[in-house]
């Protein structure tokens, strides 16, 4: 197996494709999103708790391949407890992570998906649930298509 | 007669490496590769005869038109078509699908009429059936598929219920692009006319791959790309009975369809000219016309033999693998095959194969409602031409028991 593919599946994030952090809807949300990537079928779901500005608690759902469900799960393990502008701020970060290959060391979680740079096919995967989970915060309750976004 | 290894030696672009390892191209599905004979075919209009058709009185117009003409003619004798006339250059089969849901649909579809396809089409051949029922008031019904993995193909029995006299147009796949499913297409174009249906064929699975004989089949329409079968992309055929384009009105209008034109108001030339304004895709189509010359000189009953064979062993290997699901028929079937397994995706599984050099097809196969039916949101697709070989069948199985040691450890 070749070094790139090594990066782009670390054990971080098989370990989130096996065994997904906070998935299923949650019965507490009142705020939810649905992402689609057309291409290739990926689906996500992020569903929000907010309370004022701040997720309280957060869940995704979907089905997809194994970059765009870790990520999703690794994603509500981060924006728990984070408002609005830490969420986007942190999804700036990640976007920059992906498209760059440039993690820094405090990132441990996240930088796990530095890998995806190299397969630029990917980076609509990773970045799936963070649109959805995006738009759930604007309150805006359309579906999200990757096609959309200009990465 | 060359053998079948010695058709790699006319494909350049197999001669390659991809991440270090040999190329082993399986997604001919979606595309298939061009032989030498065809890039030379380009490269020589565009070098000697380039110029526009049917407009120019000097030499080099009227080579490109006799060119392009010719390649009419050749295409017409690939399909047994009664007159070259009933042969009209598109872009491929979904703009072919479509001029047949734009023109023909407008003209004739009405409230209480039903339009009636499959559950297993793809979207070029379902999409716009939708937007013709939309825009007419007709209703669209679908063959059902049967089987937990459509491996019971179209259900045959439902036709006696569902093929009724308000049904004006039937259209289907020959060959499934998921499952590899061959319909029995003269069956479905008989049991139409019976009602006095339209019939339109979706051959974009097929054309290459065997002999086809539009005639014998008794379609009204036929559709497919020229890219899938050794020609060019941005070109295909809509064929379509002399008697049924004649009263179809033109879906695009503009330069080289009309006979005369004031400001008031314009006519028509006859098909096929009527089907094609502006300028043609004149390369392209000379292109396929060649693409026609190479495969008949492989003979088209053994490409079917050759590709169908392929797809039986790869069906056979692949069913070994631990909690696979493989799509379509068990026995007979083109020359594709695709499959699940519940805890890979498909993307996952492709990202891998090109590890090892292989080019396969992960998602849905723009086939969106049949992988809903299926319980499945992708599969991933091994689809076989000419130039593979049964060796690169053990390197695709290789590939999928790597791909599983890695996920499931």
């Amino acid at each position: 197996m070749s070094a790139d593919l090594t990066e782009l599946y670390q054990q971080v994030i098989l370990d989130h494709n096996r065994r997904p952090r906070n998935r299923g809807r949650l019965p507490t949300a009142n705020r939810v999103a649905h992402g689609d990537n057309p291409s290739c079928g990926d689906q996500c779901s992020v569903y929000l708790q907010l309370e004022g500005d701040r997720i309280k608690d957060l869940s995704f759902d979907g089905s997809g391949c194994a970059i765009s469900q870790a990520s999703a799960s690794l994603m509500t393990t981060q924006l728990k407890g984070k408002t609005a502008a830490e969420a986007q701020a942190l999804y700036e970060q990640f976007h920059e992570i992906v498209t760059t290959g440039n993690a820094p060391d405090e990132m441990s979680d996240i930088g796990a998906f530095a890998g995806v740079h190299t397969f630029p096919a990917r980076i609509k995967c990773a970045t799936l649930g963070w649109h959805a989970a995006l738009n759930a915060l604007k309150s805006d309750p359309t579906t999200v298509t990757t096609e959309s976004h200009n990465d | 007669m060359p053998t079948w290894k010695d058709v790699r030696a006319d494909f350049p672009i197999l001669h390659q490496q991809v991440n270090g390892k040999p190329l082993v191209y399986l997604d001919n599905g979606a595309t298939s590769q061009k032989p030498r004979a065809v890039i030379d075919a380009l490269v020589k209009y565009y070098e000697r005869d380039n110029s526009n058709v049917h407009r120019g009185l000097h030499a080099l117009s009227m080579r490109a038109t006799d060119a392009y003409e010719g390649a009419r003619a050749r295409i017409a004798k690939f399909l047994n078509a009664a007159d070259s006339s009933e042969i009209i250059f598109t872009r491929g089969t979904t703009e072919s699908i479509n001029i047949v849901a734009r023109s023909w649909a407008h003209a004739h579809l009405k409230p209480g009429d039903v339009v009636l396809t499959t559950e297993m089409e793809h979207h070029s051949n379902l999409v716009p059936w939708q937007q013709a029922a939309k825009a007419s008031g007709a209703t669209l019904k679908y063959v059902p598929v049967l089987g937990t993995n459509a491996e019971g193909g179209l259900d045959l029995a439902s036709l006696d219920t569902l093929l009724t006299p308000q049904v004006k147009l039937f259209a289907f796949t020959h060959i499934s692009n998921t499952l590899g499913t061959i319909n029995p297409v003269a069956e479905l174009c008989r049991r139409a006319r019976a009602v006095g249906a339209v019939t339109v064929i979706d051959a974009a699975q097929s054309i290459g791959h065997a002999p086809l004989d539009v005639q014998a089949l008794g379609c009204d329409f036929l559709a497919f790309s020229g890219h899938k079968m050794c020609g060019p992309t941005g070109i295909g055929v809509l064929y379509g009975r002399r008697a049924l384009l004649d009263k179809l009105a033109p879906d695009e209008t503009g330069g080289g369809m009309v006979v005369n034109v004031t400001y008031q108001g314009a006519t028509w030339k006859p098909a096929p000219e009527r089907f094609e304004a502006g300028t043609p895709n004149i390369a392209g189509a000379i292109g396929l016309g060649v693409a026609c010359d190479y495969l008949d000189g492989l003979d088209r009953a053994k490409i079917r033999e050759h590709d169908d064979g392929l797809a039986r062993i790869a069906y056979d290997k692949l069913s070994a693998l631990p909690d696979i699901r493989v799509l379509g028929p068990k026995g007979d079937r083109g020359g594709l095959v695709s499959f699940a397994f519940p805890d890979v995706h498909a993307h996952d599984v492709v990202t891998f194969a090109d590890e090892d050099g292989l080019a396969l097809r992960g998602g849905h196969h723009c086939n969106q409602p049949l992988m809903r039916k299926l319980g499945l949101t992708s599969t991933t697709r091994a689809s076989f031409y000419v130039y593979n070989t049964a060796e690169e069948i053990d390197v695709l199985v290789a590939s999928m028991r790597r791909t599983l040691k890695f996920f499931r450890g």
